[in-house]
C-alpha cells in the first residue's frame, strides 16, 4: 500500500515538474512571439508581484501569520535603491540587489521583535501600524525620500554583460527572480524547517509543548520573507524607474494579502495565478471604466465564494471539466 | 544514583483576580514514580498541569525539575529538559499527516529542524521512527492520513505517541482516556502500561479503573488544596476522599 501510494506521489510529481517546465518556457518565450510591448510590461509587474506575494505566502499559509505590512518591506527594497541611486551613486546591479535584501530583512527583524509579542488579531493590528510608520517615514522625510513625490531617475543597471533596460530584457531579469525565488522557498516549505512552519501554524502550544521556541520560528519565517519582498521591491524600483509611498502603502499590504488570497494561500505557485488576474484586470479594466475596483471587488468575492481554495485550485477542475472527466471524489490535501 | 527528586512543587499558588485556584500546593515526585492526580472538576488539577508545563505562570512558590529550579523558565525549555505532555482535548497538528505529526516530535531535539535547503526526503530515516512508532500501537496503516481524518480513539492513542516520541523524562497525561469508550480507553491503558524502565508519569483522570490500572501512588486535590496524598491503597480508604467524591457531593 505504502508502494502504491509513492508511485501516485511519482506520478502526480511528474505530472508537476512537466506543468511547472512548460509554463517557464511560455514565459520564456512570450516576448519573442509577438507579444505587444504593454503586456510584456503587464507581465514583468506579474513576476515582480508574484515574488512579494510568494513572501507573504510563507507567512499567511505556511507560518500562520497574517502580515499586513508586506508592502513596508517590499518598499523598503525599492527605497533601498532609489536612495543608494540619488544620495550615493551607487548602481551596480549585486551591490544594489544585496541592499535591498539586507534592508528589508532588517525591516522585517525590526518588525518583528514589536509584532511578535502578539498572536492573531493582535500581530495583525500591530503590522498595520508598523505599515503606516514606514509609509508615514516615506511620506514625511522628504530629504530623505522625496516625500509625496517620491524619487525619480532610477536606471536599470547592467546585469553583468546584459544591457536590459529595454523591456524585454528586463522582463528576463524578472523571470529569473522569479522563478529562483519559487525554487528556494519551495525547498524551505518541504524542509525539516518547513515542516516546524506548519506545526507553528497549526497548533503553537502543542509546538511549545514539544520543545520548539514557537517565537523563533516565527521570528525566523518573518525575517526571511523580509529578504524575499526586499528582491521584489528592488525589482519593482527599476522597473518602474521612480519610486512612491504608494508602493508602500497599507492600499498595497492589502492589495498583496488579496493576490495571496486569490491565487491560493499555502501554495507558493497559485500566487502566479492570483498576480495575473489582480494586475491584468486592474489594467485592463482602468482603460475601461473608473468603476475598475467594484468589479475586481466582485472578482474577489466570486472567488472566495465559489473557489476558497484559489484560483489555483480551480484550473485542475476547469481542465478535468473541458477534458470531460468527472471530477475526483476526494478531495485533493493541501 | 541521584537522589534528586523528578519534580518538586513547593507551595505553588496560583489566583486569576480574586479567584485563587491553587494554595500551597506542595508534591514531590521520585524518578520513576507513577503518580495520578484526581479530584473534583475546578478542583484545579488543569492549571497545575499548565503551571507545571510552564504555559501558565504562577503567583507565588517554585517548580524544580530534575534538580533545576524551573518557575522561571519556558515551556518549551522545559520540553528540551525532558518534560512532555498530552493535552484534556486532542491538540495535534489537524491538516498534517500522522506521520509528519510524529516527526514534529521526533525531530524537536534534533539540529535538522533548523535544515531550510535540504528537502525532508533525505530524513528518512526520521520517517521510519515515525513509522515504526505508529506500527507499535498498531496505527501503521494510517500513517499517511491527516491527522484531522482520525477517529476519535486513533487520535487519543496519537496524542500519547507524540509525547512518548519526545523520550521525556517526566510525562504528564491530561485525562488520556477522556470520552473514550471502554475498549479505546483500554488501548490507552495497555499503552501507558507498556511503559515501562522507569518513566515518571503524572496522570489526571476521572476514571478511576484507569488510575488504579496504571498509578502507584495517589494525589487528591479539592478547590486548589491537596487534601490527600499517599499510595494508591491508603488513599482508596481515606475517609475525606470518599466525603470528597462521595458524601460532598450529595
Amino acid at each position: 500500500m505504502t508502494l502504491r501510494r509513492a508511485q501516485d506521489d511519482g506520478a502526480q510529481r511528474r505530472r508537476w515538474v512537466v506543468a511547472a517546465a512548460g509554463g517557464f518556457v511560455v514565459a520564456l518565450l512570450l516576448p519573442r512571439l509577438g507579444v505587444p510591448t504593454f503586456y510584456v510590461s503587464l507581465l514583468t509587474q506579474t513576476w515582480i508581484f508574484a515574488i512579494v506575494a510568494m513572501s507573504l505566502d510563507l507567512l499567511v499559509g505556511f507560518t500562520g501569520l497574517v502580515n499586513f505590512s508586506q508592502a513596508a518591506l517590499f518598499g523598503v527594497g525599492a527605497y533601498a535603491v532609489a536612495i543608494a541611486a540619488t544620495r550615493f551613486h551607487l548602481t551596480a546591479f549585486a551591490p544594489v540587489m544585496a541592499l535591498g535584501i539586507v534592508s528589508a530583512m532588517l525591516t522585517a527583524a525590526i518588525f518583528g521583535l514589536v509584532a511578535l509579542r502578539s498572536e492573531g488579531v493582535g500581530f495583525i493590528i500591530i503590522t498595520i501600524a508598523l505599515n503606516e510608520i514606514v509609509w508615514g517615514l516615506a511620506y514625511q522625510w522628504v530629504s530623505v525620500s522625496g516625500g509625496d513625490n517620491g524619487i525619480t531617475g532610477i536606471v536599470r543597471p547592467h546585469v553583468g554583460p546584459f544591457d536590459v533596460s529595454a523591456n524585454t530584457g528586463y522582463y528576463y531579469v524578472c523571470l529569473a527572480f522569479f522563478a529562483i525565488s519559487l525554487l528556494l522557498l519551495l525547498l524551505i516549505v518541504r524542509s525539516p524547517f518547513g515542516l516546524v512552519l506548519k506545526g507553528v501554524r497549526e497548533t503553537p502550544r502543542r509546538m511549545r509543548a514539544l520543545g520548539y521556541n514557537v517565537w523563533l520560528y516565527r521570528y525566523l519565517a518573518l525575517t526571511i520573507s523580509g529578504g524575499f519582498a526586499g528582491v521584489a521591491g528592488v525589482l519593482f524600483a527599476w522597473y518602474n524607474q521612480f519610486v512612491g509611498p504608494v508602493a508602500l502603502s497599507l492600499d498595497q499590504s492589502t492589495q498583496i494579502l488579496i493576490m495571496v488570497i486569490l491565487g491560493g494561500i499555502g501554495t507558493l505557485y497559485g500566487q502566479v495565478f492570483g498576480v495575473l488576474v489582480v494586475v491584468f484586470l486592474s489594467n485592463e479594466l482602468s482603460a475601461v471604466t473608473q468603476r475598475w475596483e467594484m468589479v475586481l471587488g466582485v472578482v474577489y468575492f466570486a472567488v472566495v465564494m465559489y473557489a476558497p481554495g484559489g484560483l489555483v485550485k480551480l484550473v485542475p477542475q476547469l481542465w478535468r471539466r473541458l477534458l470531460g472527466r468527472r471530477p475526483a471524489l476526494a478531495t485533493e490535501e493541501p | 544514583m541521584t537522589t534528586e527528586p523528578c519534580l518538586v512543587l513547593d507551595r505553588v499558588s496560583k489566583r486569576f483576580g480574586s479567584l485563587s485556584v491553587l494554595e500551597d500546593v506542595s508534591i514531590t515526585i521520585r524518578s520513576g514514580e507513577r503518580c495520578g492526580i484526581i479530584g473534583p472538576n475546578g478542583a484545579g488539577k488543569s492549571t497545575l498541569f499548565n503551571i507545571i508545563a510552564g504555559e501558565l505562570p504562577l503567583t507565588r512558590g517554585t517548580v524544580r525539575f530534575l534538580g533545576h529550579d524551573v518557575t522561571r523558565v519556558s515551556a518549551h525549555t522545559r520540553a528540551r529538559r525532558g518534560l512532555a505532555r498530552t493535552f484534556q482535548t486532542t491538540t495535534l497538528f489537524p491538516r498534517l499527516t500522522v506521520i509528519e505529526n510524529l516527526v514534529l516530535a521526533l525531530q524537536a531535539h534534533s539540529a535538522e529542524r533548523f535544515a531550510m535547503f535540504v528537502p525532508r526526503r533525505r530524513y528518512r530515516a526520521r520517517d521510519e521512527a515515525a513509522r515504526a512508532l505508529l506500527e507499535r500501537v498498531g496505527l501503521g496503516a494510517r500513517a499517511e492520513a491527516l491527522a484531522d481524518a482520525l477517529g476519535y480513539g486513533e487520535k487519543r492513542q496519537v496524542e500519547i505517541l507524540l509525547a512518548l516520541a519526545q523520550r521525556p523524562k517526566l510525562l504528564l497525561l491530561d485525562e488520556p482516556t477522556a470520552g473514550l469508550a471502554p475498549s479505546d480507553a483500554s488501548l490507552v491503558t495497555e499503552m501507558l502500561k507498556r511503559e515501562h524502565g522507569g518513566l515518571t508519569m503524572v496522570l489526571i483522570e476521572h476514571d478511576m479503573g484507569v488510575v488504579f490500572d496504571v498509578v502507584d501512588r495517589l494525589t487528591v486535590l479539592h478547590y486548589g488544596r491537596v487534601v490527600a496524598d499517599g499510595p494508591v491503597e491508603t488513599i482508596r480508604g481515606d475517609a475525606t476522599v470518599q466525603e470528597i467524591y462521595l458524601g460532598g457531593a450529595l
